[in-house]
């Protein structure tokens, strides 16, 4: 049972909190404390807006240890609105069929549980954009 | 261009590859890690006429996982009569084996080791459905890849369909590296499918992970392969057709497909690869075959493009104009690749340099690529977060 290992991770998988560099200024995501555009420290935080659009997607079918009882499940790699990209599952499609460039939003949902006792891990999936509500 | 390279002015010793053995690509049942590694290290021993060697590098990825041990430098050089010997594991994920070559080339080249051995051993078959799926993740980044339930065929996948969509191609445009690779194949004893395929079969194939099918993507199998390496001046003395290792190199990039700037861009095999071509002095064009990691028919078209056979967006055209071909410009999987010899993990890398040593000598039987004087191996590690790029040269 792993706990710690993702508790730790909260702020990223619940709020999309990553990092800013002080020198370029580049947003990261996942944090990661140095900035790979200039090598210099980046650790100020920035939370993303969770808005992007889909760069690729597949489908997984065999799933790995964990992951059975969700497939077959729709995975994406997300271009977010500030620059990064996540890899992430996509949620809440229908009848949808995903498509290169679609908008969609990150929401909070179930990624895996270690079977009736273990620990539940929650994270970011991606649905489709949904219209501002005014 | 430097590819980034840190180089010191000393100067290399000349290192050859003067003994290869392998085993069958295959689901081994009855064999166990040990036994397979013991099969290459011995045919290597033998192919040398060798009885010892100073040093033993094995590269292998899942042993830890799937065989619940890791420690295999001790285990193995005990397992196999070299009781004493300075030995270690090389871990690079599926890039393993090719960064053992090197350690093993650096260790001759320094003059530290007079002969030294690289064994690349993998061993799938010990556990089996999705604890199998889930050890092959292990190369990706656990926290923000593996954790949202991704495979490596998910991940081949988004990177197909982004390759199709920017460069408007099609599932059968990708066709012919997996049938040249089938074909191939046929000729290799040591291959786990030696049966050529069609077209049609290529596209009817089933859905591994849209849009890869089970034809764009590589069969896991166990396998062992060991290379041994010495001084280039005394291999002249020791066997009949010692093959020169003009150019070892080794890259890096981000491991997780999304930190990369250009997912679509493999930095590592460019660097990796250009590195070897400086080091050896030749450029492409002057290769006669190249093995590369096939893992993914995708990942042939941009390691292709990344190591200068095509322009970007371009490599998938030579899937289809002949030029991969044992006759064409310039020949890859020439034994199977890993399509149809079988992805041995960790392995693969020293399964490649074998291959390329068979070229070189001229003793590849059907599979031979005609009177070849250079040879390539690239090999990658997860999604291409490292790549070892080998350029071996044959002595007349």
């Amino acid at each position: 049972m792993e706990l710690t290992r993702h508790w730790r991770l909260h702020n990223q998988r619940y709020s999309l909190v990553g990092e800013q560099c002080d020198r370029c200024g580049a947003r990261l995501f996942p944090p990661r404390d140095v900035c790979p555009e200039c090598a210099e420290p980046a650790q100020e935080l920035f939370t993303f807006s969770g808005r992007g659009q889909v760069y690729s997607y597949s489908t997984v079918y065999s799933a790995p240890e964990g992951y059975q009882e969700y497939a077959p499940y729709s995975v994406a790699l997300v271009q977010l609105e500030e620059g990064p990209m996540v890899t992430a599952q996509l949620t809440d499609l229908g009848d949808d069929k995903p498509e290169i460039g679609m908008p969609v939003e990150m929401v909070t949902r179930r990624l895996r549980a270690d079977g009736d006792q273990g620990v539940i891990v929650y994270g970011y999936k991606f649905r489709k954009h949904v219209k501002d509500i005014i | 261009m430097s590819y980034g390279m840190d180089t010191s002015n000393s100067r290399p010793l000349d290192v050859s590859i003067i003994g290869i053995g392998q085993t069958q690509v295959a689901e081994h049942w009855s064999v166990s890690l040990r036994h397979l590694a013991l099969k290459a290290i011995q045919a290597a021993l033998a192919d040398a006429g060798v009885k010892k060697v100073g040093a033993l590098y094995v590269g292998n990825m899942t042993a830890g996982t799937l065989s619940h041990q890791q420690h295999l430098g001790a285990m193995l050089a005990d397992f196999a009569g070299l009781r004493g010997v300075e030995a270690v594991t090389i871990e690079a994920a599926e890039a393993s084996g090719g960064a053992a070559v090197r350690q093993a080339v650096l260790a001759v080249q320094s003059g530290v080791v007079d002969l030294a051995m690289a064994v690349g051993v993998e061993k799938v078959t010990d556990m089996v459905g999705s604890s199998a799926t889930m050890a092959q993740t292990n190369s990706m980044d656990a926290d923000y890849e593996s954790v949202h339930g991704i495979t490596a065929a998910a991940l081949g996948a988004l990177l197909m369909r982004r390759y199709m969509h920017e460069h408007g191609v099609g599932l059968a445009d990708f066709a012919g590296f997996s049938v040249n690779a089938h074909a191939n194949a046929e000729g290799n004893p040591f291959a786990m499918y030696r049966r050529a395929i069609s077209v049609d079969t290529y596209l009817q194939a089933p859905l591994v992970a849209d849009p890869v099918n089970l034809f764009d993507s590589a069969p896991a199998g166990d396998g062992a392969a060991a290379v041994i390496v010495c001084r280039t001046e005394r291999a002249r003395d020791m066997v009949p057709h010692p093959v020169r290792v003009a150019a070892s190199a080794l890259a890096t990039d981000a491991p997780a497909v999304h930190d990369r700037r250009d997912p679509l861009y493999l930095a590592a095999a460019n660097l990796a690869a250009g590195r070897a071509y400086m080091a050896a002095g030749i450029g492409p064009d002057q290769l006669n075959l190249l093995e590369l990691h096939d893992s993914f028919t995708v990942m042939v078209a941009l390691q292709l493009e990344a190591a200068g056979f095509a322009p970007r967006g371009g490599g998938w055209i030579l899937a289809g104009n002949g030029d991969i071909a044992r006759q064409g410009r310039i020949p890859i999987s020439t034994h199977g690749g890993l399509k149809a010899r079988g992805d041995a993990g960790g392995a693969t890398g020293v399964y490649q340099l074998v291959e390329v040593v068979q070229q070189l000598r001229g003793t590849a039987g059907r599979c031979q690529v005609p009177d070849p004087h250079w040879g390539m191996a690239l090999n990658l590690g997860g999604a291409g977060g490292t790549a070892v790029a080998h350029v071996l040269e044959r002595l007349v």
